[in-house]
């Protein structure tokens, strides 16, 4: 079991809880996912380590609650218990110092994007985060975002907070006004397909985390596989990062429909 | 126990004697009781009952006590067969039970899911004479479940070996039939042993692939709680290699590794259209139906039904697969395989179960691609129809298209059973350990032994995909030549 030692609503759907989990937390690097399973007769779901603390042995999970077990998971709170957490899975985020860096954040999205944006400015580059939501009350972690990185943008559908507009014109505001070498994007999977899209304009390397369906998350199943470059790739082993302009969106969009 | 065992026993020459030769082999085979096909469909009981202990005495007399068994050969870890056999004659079940016990770590699992016909019973001296051979799989079943209820009945502690610990640590990875049995053999020989489940649950393949018609849950865990009570530790929810690394597990002072962690990487044909919604792998049928209960009140993990539904494989899997799918309400359940059904690698006794379900076997035949409806959802397959050509170098007829002869199959849902590759987690996480070009761990075959000193390795993992009682034979061997190098060791 592993017991809840801190929770806090980032909004009213999104929940960060702290988990005791120490083997984990020593293991774990930007880019980790890990797989939890809330109650006996719990579905396996992944969700990212947002953040981890070697000292206390715990890892932090954002979650928005969308569906059955994020539900459940997001009900619970202090004291009680995850009943299984896995990990840390996934190939970790390749860092590296190459210039400027624009990392884009939709949704809960933001919440794997934090510790990259970390490591990308501990690595020396320069980062410019773009946030993105539908409404302002939908965004998450901006302290926390705007602390590591040199600029911060943000963008709401409806103008509510920021600038009014989609992350995809951030993103080429951005580029029109200076040279960007790699872009991050993590959010809803039609985000990263716009993104994907934009950047692929202006050939800019860009980076995607992929939050496919999953079981077991360790390879065993292929509920995961998405084509990337024409080719089958399982997302929990080879992923969860890919090259943004190599996968293809629509049919991981169309996979993510399976259960609906 | 020699006196049970000794073929030249008192009570062993006077129970051969008692009857003729002609006398036991005029015995016809028992017949397994078995649930009728029309109900067992509607819900997830065990097909086969088990014999009565009437059934199993007749059955047992038909074995002729052979001087020289053959029987013995056929098994891959050399069950003495004719001793437990006439122990089973002779009224004495749990001394039966206990011979099993002293090569087989799992023999109610085994006696349910090893392919008999192609081992010990296909070595039968009933063979030679024509006639049906012993059926050794039943009795063994017979013996272990009678130990198993007796235990339950009589509120029996587990029986304990009490071996005194000698302090040394050793660490397994993987709980499936190949580190059980390694657990079971190291925990009798005084080592504090751990077991490192990736999964929510332990028991590898016997968990989350065979389904419970076949192999109940119940039977499976009444070994792992043998295990437990005789001091196994078993850690669920870590994946060695992520959670712990191999240099880890050194620091926290294990001696000895013995990695047995399965074949679990699902193979694909490769052929458009295989990632439409509706076409999954058997790994992700079974486990979301066996392991997390899908379907079942109470479980939240979903499964897609299908009214059609086609299973590509001739294996174990893919039996295990279509019969799941008959029994979560499909109206149309196919078997899809490219060669003929005399080359099926799946249990003779799998496949008749599945054509008294109603299973359609399609043979001499290979998906080439599927179609879709405008959501993504698969709705057709194309099938390529095949004949057999000449035995190509393995000696079987290796399966040709017939130019042209292509046909499409209305289904919704697609089980991909093609086979499974080694789990490439581990060689992955130990550079310096050498792997095969199929991914499976190099071992020394006798020892077990890896190209590194501490790590031994078997099962499907050494094995690629292989049954259950060669994983158990593996981790055997892997206690003896592990205990052997570690007493060299400290002498
Ligand atoms: C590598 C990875 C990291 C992730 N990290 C996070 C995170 O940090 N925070 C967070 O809130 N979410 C994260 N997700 C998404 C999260 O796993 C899903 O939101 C969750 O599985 C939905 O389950 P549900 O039962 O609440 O939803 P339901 O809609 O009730 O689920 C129905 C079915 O669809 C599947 N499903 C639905 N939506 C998704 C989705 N977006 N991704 C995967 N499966 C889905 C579920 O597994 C389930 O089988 C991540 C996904 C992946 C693959
Ligand atoms: C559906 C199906 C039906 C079958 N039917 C039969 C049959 O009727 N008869 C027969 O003889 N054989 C059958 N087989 C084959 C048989 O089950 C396997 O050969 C056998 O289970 C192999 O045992 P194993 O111990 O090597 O591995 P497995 O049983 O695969 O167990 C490996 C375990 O290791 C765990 N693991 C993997 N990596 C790690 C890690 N890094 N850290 C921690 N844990 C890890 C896995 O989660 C798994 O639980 C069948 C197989 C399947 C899939
Ligand atoms: S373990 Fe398998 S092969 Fe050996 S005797 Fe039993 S059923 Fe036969
Ligand atoms: S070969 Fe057949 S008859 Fe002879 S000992 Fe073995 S099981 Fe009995
Ligand atoms: S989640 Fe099962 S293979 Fe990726």
């Amino acid at each position: 079991m592993f017991e809840i030692v801190e929770k806090e609503y980032f909004s009213e759907h999104v929940v960060k809880l702290v988990v005791k989990a120490p083997l984990i937390a020593r293991s774990r690097r930007a880019g980790h996912f890990v797989i939890v399973r809330a109650g006996e007769g719990g579905e396996r779901i992944p969700l990212t380590i947002a953040d981890a603390d070697i000292e206390r042995g715990t890892i932090t999970l954002v979650i928005q609650a969308i569906g059955v077990s994020t539900k459940k998971i997001c009900a619970l709170n202090v004291g009680e218990s995850l009943t299984d957490v896995v990990g840390p899975l996934g190939q970790a985020t390749h860092i590296e110092k190459v210039g400027t860096v624009v990392c884009c954040g939709g949704g809960v999205g933001v919440a794997p994007l934090l510790p990259i944006i970390k490591a990308m400015k501990e690595a020396g580059n320069k980062v410019i985060s773009i946030l993105a939501a539908r409404t302002a009350d939908l965004i998450i972690l901006e302290q926390q975002v705007a602390e590591y990185s040199d600029e911060l943008i943000i963008m709401t559908d409806d103008g509510s907070k920021g600038q009014k507009g989609l992350v995809t014109l951030g993103v080429e505001n951005v580029i029109n006004r200076e040279k960007v070498d790699l872009v991050v994007a993590i959010g809803p999977a039609v985000m990263m397909k716009f993104v994907a899209l934009t950047t692929k304009k202006y050939e800019i390397p860009t980076m995607v985390s992929l939050n496919t369906i999953m079981v077991d998350g360790t390879g065993m199943c292929g509920a995961c596989r998405v084509t990337v470059d024409g080719k089958t790739k399982f997302v929990c082993i080879d992923g969860p990062e890919f090259d943004a302009h190599k996968v293809d969106f629509d049919e991981m969009i169309m996979r993510l429909k399976a259960y609906n | 126990m020699n006196q049970d065992t000794n073929r030249d026993s008192q009570w062993r020459e006077e129970l051969r004697n008692s009857l003729t030769a002609k006398q036991r082999t005029s015995i016809p085979r028992v017949v397994m009781p078995q649930l009728n096909p029309q109900y067992r469909i509607t819900c997830n009981h065990e097909v086969n009952q088990g014999l009565s202990p009437v059934q199993a005495v007749l059955e047992a007399t038909r074995c002729l006590d052979c001087p020289d068994p053959q029987c013995i050969h056929g098994c891959p870890v050399s069950i003495n067969i004719p001793s437990f056999i006439k122990n089973i004659e002779r009224g004495e079940t749990l001394i039966a039970a206990a011979v099993l016990k002293q090569t087989s770590a799992l023999p109610a699992v085994c006696g349910r899911v090893c392919p008999q016909e192609k081992q010990c019973e296909s070595r039968c001296i009933y063979n030679k004479m024509k006639k049906q051979p012993v059926a050794i799989g039943y009795l063994e079943r017979f013996a272990a479940d009678f130990e198993r209820e007796n235990i339950k009945i009589n509120h029996l502690e587990p029986k304990k070996e009490t071996v005194a610990c000698n302090g040394i640590n050793i660490a397994v990875v993987g709980s499936g039939p190949a580190g059980l049995s390694f657990a079971g053999d190291m925990i009798k020989r005084g080592y504090n042993v751990t077991v490192y489940e990736a999964l929510h649950e332990i028991g590898g393949v016997l968990k989350y692939g065979i389904p419970e018609f076949r192999l109940p849950n119940s039977v499976v865990e009444a070994e792992i709680d043998g295990l437990r009570a005789e001091g196994v530790k078993f850690i669920k929810d870590c994946v060695v290699g992520k959670t712990i690394s191999y240099d880890q597990l050194h620091e926290m002072g294990y001696k000895g590794i013995f990695v047995a962690s399965g074949a679990g990487l699902p193979r694909f044909m490769g052929i458009p259209g295989e990632n439409f919604v509706g076409i999954m792998s058997s790994n992700e049928y079974l486990t979301r139906i066996n392991l997390m209960g899908a379907g079942q009140s109470g479980e939240d993990t979903p499964v897609l039904k299908g009214n059609c539904v086609a299973v590509v494989g001739g294996g174990n899997t893919a039996m295990d697969s279509v019969r799941t799918a008959l029994r979560q309400g499909a109206k149309r359940a196919m078997i899809v395989y490219r060669r003929s059904l005399d080359e099926m690698p799946a249990r003779v006794e799998e496949v008749h179960h599945a054509q008294e379900e109603g299973v359609e076997f399609m043979t001499l035949s290979n998906p080439v691609e599927y179609l879709a409806d405008e959501n993504g959802r698969v709705r057709a397959m194309k099938v390529q129809r095949m004949e057999l050509g000449e035995p190509d170098a393995s000696g079987r007829r290796s399966p040709m298209p017939i130019e042209g002869a292509i046909e499409e199959i209305a289904v919704d849902l697609v089980i991909v059973s093609v086979g499974v590759s080694p789990n490439p987690l581990i060689p992955n996480s130990i550079p310096q350990l050498e792997v095969s070009h199929r991914g499976t761990i190099v071992v020394n075959e006798e020892s077990m032994k890896s190209t590194l000193p501490d790590l031994y390795a078997g099962g499907d993992i050494v094995r690629g995909g292989a049954t259950v009682i060669l994983a158990m034979g593996d981790g055997r061997r892997a206690a003896v030549a592990m205990h052997k190098a570690l007493s060299e060791h400290s002498l």
